[in-house]
């Protein structure tokens, strides 16, 4: 055994930690605590390979994430899934079929985070939250790596095998979907 | 419809320049195209400072869910450390 590794209180010293990284990026309690199972199970089999350059916490945080992405992928691979069809034909009512012009009802309206210092109040976190969980898989998977993981686009593209033009449109379509959910529910 | 008057309308086309500049880069016409957009439309003037906001929330939100909020429960983690042990054991 590894002696840079002390298996006998991963549990104790980074569960807690891991299921909250996992949670908050796939929402699925179920899965997530599988998931940081099979990142201790696997971090296991491959102790040799950690070498102490990062803390034990980055390394298993490194596996985890491998597996979140795996995740994300098997959500993403084949046919465009029917949450994604939904929320792209809700956004193209959006706008002017011909003009592409905002129509008056989803056009944006102030709600008070226009100011660069505005204070966000629970409520509003809360609503947050919710549209967050109603994005498709997908969106929801590069939205987070680019803004939370602040991964480099490429990285993304690679991972999550997107051409980078869709990468865009996706970065786009989640934040369309999102400020309208916030819209339509705070007001 | 003439070129202008295509920018001065397209809101589908400056809200996607504008979530694209804020995370990446935008070629310099695009930019003069979004500036003459903006000008006019207060709609997506609003909805830059969203999108910037939205960001920033965003970000804030998952800073503070990495420090433990939800905690596994200690069943869960008793069975996980047992099966840990077992493995070290083989």
């Amino acid at each position: 055994m590894n002696n840079l590794l002390n298996p006998h209180q991963w549990v104790a010293a980074h569960a807690d930690y891991l299921y909250n990284y996992a949670i908050s990026r796939i929402n699925d309690e179920e899965q997530a605590k599988d998931l940081v199972q099979e990142t201790f199970l696997a971090a296991l089999q491959k102790t040799n390979s950690f070498e102490g350059r990062s803390s034990e916490r980055t390394w298993l945080t490194a596996i985890l994430k491998n597996k979140i992405i795996d995740v994300y992928r098997k959500k993403s691979s084949g046919l465009r899934p029917a949450e994604t069809v939904a929320a792209e034909q809700e956004q193209n009512e959006f706008f002017d079929q011909d003009t592409g012009h905002w129509l008056k009802e989803f056009g944006p309206k102030e709600i008070g985070i226009e100011d660069k210092d505005h204070i966000i109040s629970r409520e509003f976190e809360e609503i947050l939250k919710k549209c967050l969980l109603k994005l498709p898989g997908l969106w929801k998977a590069v939205f987070t790596m680019k803004h939370i993981d602040e991964e480099p686009t490429d990285t993304i593209c690679a991972e999550l095998k997107v051409t980078p033009s869709n990468f865009w449109v996706i970065i786009h379509r989640a934040k369309l979907n999102l400020r309208a959910c916030l819209q339509k529910n705070w007001i | 419809m003439s070129y202008l008057k295509k920018i001065i309308h397209n809101c589908k086309k400056a809200t996607y320049l504008i979530d694209k500049k804020e995370m990446g880069r935008i070629t310099l016409r695009e930019h003069i195209e979004l500036r003459i957009h903006l000008i006019g439309c207060s709609f997506c003037r609003i909805y830059g400072k969203q999108s910037r906001a939205i960001n920033k929330m965003v970000r804030e939100l998952f800073r503070s869910a990495t420090q433990p909020g939800v905690k596994l429960d200690d069943d869960f983690k008793k069975d996980l450390q047992e099966r840990i042990e077992e493995e070290l054991n083989k």
